[in-house]
């Protein structure tokens, strides 16, 4: 009887056994696909799978990957469990590679995904993600080319009236009835630049004028390549004006490629020679409000312009006039009046009404509701 | 001809640059890193072009006893210490790291420094309520600054406890944070955004040439 009894003991463990066993087995990942990631340089392949239920005990994923005839290598680190892809960056264009999904579970137990199909990476040439984009900038583009053409026809473009492009030839007046130089400080951009780029325009048109006033126009730089560019520019300009003798190139100089030690040398400009005017044009950081101070606590008349919308309350605080963002870019169509650049102007402003519809029509639609607008903006990359 | 080999070379790299951002494929990138050297490469011809000019500021500056003359003298001296030390051993000598973490550092964090007086100066002038837009631009820097520090909230919860309203010095600083300032920051980025665009397309088409140095 006793004999039985063990026997019937034996069983049952065993029974339990077996059944726990086949209960934490784990099943392989399943539908496991390898595709060449779309929009990218052909050098990456997005492996993909089904999530697993979330009692199958799978702790992690290993990635394996195949060169065709080769053998297999695990990619990567272990991935987590709640994983569904990944992407292989590693591998090289022309070979085929293909992958394994293997799960792993808290124990250490590995289970296999089925072997994909080999794959090869393919470079695209266009990135299908920023159609929308392209078309915008094709629109854009059209709409300045167009007012452009517009605008070379003779017809009128009004611009407003800008008191910091107003006061201009104001400060230069000023400077020279004092007799006293001209500080143009162009910032510290180089001169791939935009900002810069119409710093140096502006400085070209304020370059003429003071060639006619015989005024002393100085240019501090930090950036060799802008100070080559904008030597020859305000050359050109004097030329231009029939005043090539007027021109010393002495006046537009190297000062130092350092952040502070260029704000330290430019006040030091300040308070030594006492410019009647200063101009802060182009691209500033932290050492706007050092120069922007010191022109105010000399007296000059301070004319600034820049892009970076965090620089802007210093300038509007310390500065006389102030060319807020864009204004910068108007600057040199407001100067010289050239049918060409008012033309761009008004394409800026079609731009901009463009950009105004789509915020008050997707402003309307979120609340009515509607989220289309939004969520096709928050795709655009 | 002066002109227009520029001009034309402009043109193209112009248009292949803005390729360059809607193609990921490998020669496209190529391309572009490969104009992005092309332009470091230029940096130390024009560098030296620089400090040429640099030397002469200087030496004109001393020949002729302007004002504060002697300061140029310490330019040079500067400038042959870093130079006879760093070309030889190159910029991780220690000398030079030394120079450079005990004069340069210190002197740029001096400077930097200065910044908290110029803007409590700038601030003291912008804050001047003589206006109805400089009384706007007061109060709206008050609830900022007192958001900005624990003690703002200390004294709302305590003086204005009878408000249904916790913490509401720093949730006002927020609100002024995110809704009106941040939409006039987007409104100026969108306004230069647009311009840098549309600054680009006169370079690219050549109606803009400051860059070639002015002229027609």
């Amino acid at each position: 009887m006793k004999k039985i009894i063990k026997c019937l003991m034996v069983y049952l463990v065993l029974c339990m056994s077996i059944s726990i066993a086949f209960s934490q087995g784990l099943s392989p990942p399943s539908n496991v696909t390898a595709v060449d990631t779309p929009n990218d340089d052909g050098r990456s392949v997005t492996i993909q799978w089904d999530a697993a239920p979330e009692d199958s005990g799978i702790s992690g994923y290993q990635i394996l990957r195949r060169i065709a005839g080769g053998g297999l290598e695990e990619i990567g680190e272990m991935l987590p469990a709640g994983t569904t892809s990944y992407v292989d960056a590693t591998i090289e264009k022309g070979n085929a590679y293909a992958y394994i999904v293997r799960a792993v579970s808290d124990t250490g137990a590995t289970v296999d995904s089925e072997e994909t199909a080999p794959v090869k990476g393919t470079g695209e040439w266009f990135h299908t993600g920023k159609i929308p984009l392209f078309v915008a900038m094709l629109l854009f583009s059209a709409a300045i080319l167009w007012n452009i053409y517009d605008a070379r026809s003779g017809k009128e473009v009004f611009v407003r009236r800008i008191p910091g492009l107003e006061a201009v030839d104001e400060a230069i007046g000023r400077a020279t009835e004092m007799g006293r130089s001209i500080l143009y400080v162009l910032g510290l951009g180089g001169v791939d630049n935009v900002a810069t780029i119409a710093s140096m325009t502006i400085l070209g048109q304020i370059a003429r004028r003071t060639a006619d006033y015989e005024t002393p126009l100085r240019v501090p730089c930090n950036d060799p390549i802008v100070l080559n560019v904008i030597r020859e520019m305000v050359r050109t300009s004097y030329l231009d004006e029939g005043r090539p003798d007027a021109y010393n190139e002495e006046n537009i100089f190297f000062l130092t490629d350092s952040q502070f030690a260029y704000a330290a040398g430019v006040d030091g400009m300040m308070v030594r020679e006492k410019p009647a005017a200063v101009f802060l044009q182009g691209q500033f950081y932290a050492e706007s409000l050092l120069m922007a101070e010191t022109g105010n606590s000399i007296g000059a008349i301070q004319i600034a312009g820049t892009d970076s919308e965090h620089q802007l309350p210093f300038f509007i605080a310390a500065c006389d006039y102030t060319l807020i963002g864009e204004e910068l870019y108007a600057a040199t169509a407001y100067l010289s009046k050239d049918p060409m650049f008012l033309g761009s102007l008004r394409g800026q402003d079609w731009g901009k009404v463009v950009i105004f519809a789509a915020i008050v029509l997707g402003v309307i639609l979120e609340l009515s509701g509607v989220g289309w607008i939004t969520s096709f903006l928050q795709r655009v990359r | 001809m002066k002109r227009q080999g520029p001009l034309a070379l402009c043109f193209l790299f112009g248009i292949a640059l803005i390729f360059t951002q809607f193609s990921p494929h490998s020669v496209s990138q190529k391309l572009y890193e490969e104009v992005i050297d092309w332009g470091l490469i230029i940096t130390p011809f024009a560098l030296v072009l620089a400090v040429v000019t640099l030397i002469e500021t200087h030496i004109t500056r001393v020949r002729r006893r302007t004002e504060h003359w002697q300061y140029s003298l310490v330019v040079f001296v500067g400038m042959a210490v870093m130079v006879l030390i760093g070309i030889p051993f190159g910029p991780q000598n220690s000398i030079v790291e030394w120079l450079y973490n005990n004069v340069q550092v210190p002197m740029d964090a001096t400077m930097f420094s200065l910044l908290a007086f110029f803007i409590a100066s700038a601030a003291y002038r912008a804050f001047r309520a003589r206006t109805f837009e400089a009384t706007l631009l007061l109060v709206t820097a008050m609830i900022v600054m007192i958001g900005n520090v624990p003690v703002g909230d200390l004294a709302w919860n305590t003086v204005l406890s009878w408000i249904p309203l916790e913490d509401g010095a720093s949730k006002a600083r927020q609100w002024i944070l995110d809704i009106p300032n941040l939409a006039s920051r987007r409104g100026i980025i969108l306004g230069v955004s647009l311009g840098v665009i549309s600054q680009s397309i006169r370079i690219i088409l050549g109606i803009e040439r400051s860059y070639l140095g002015g002229g027609d």
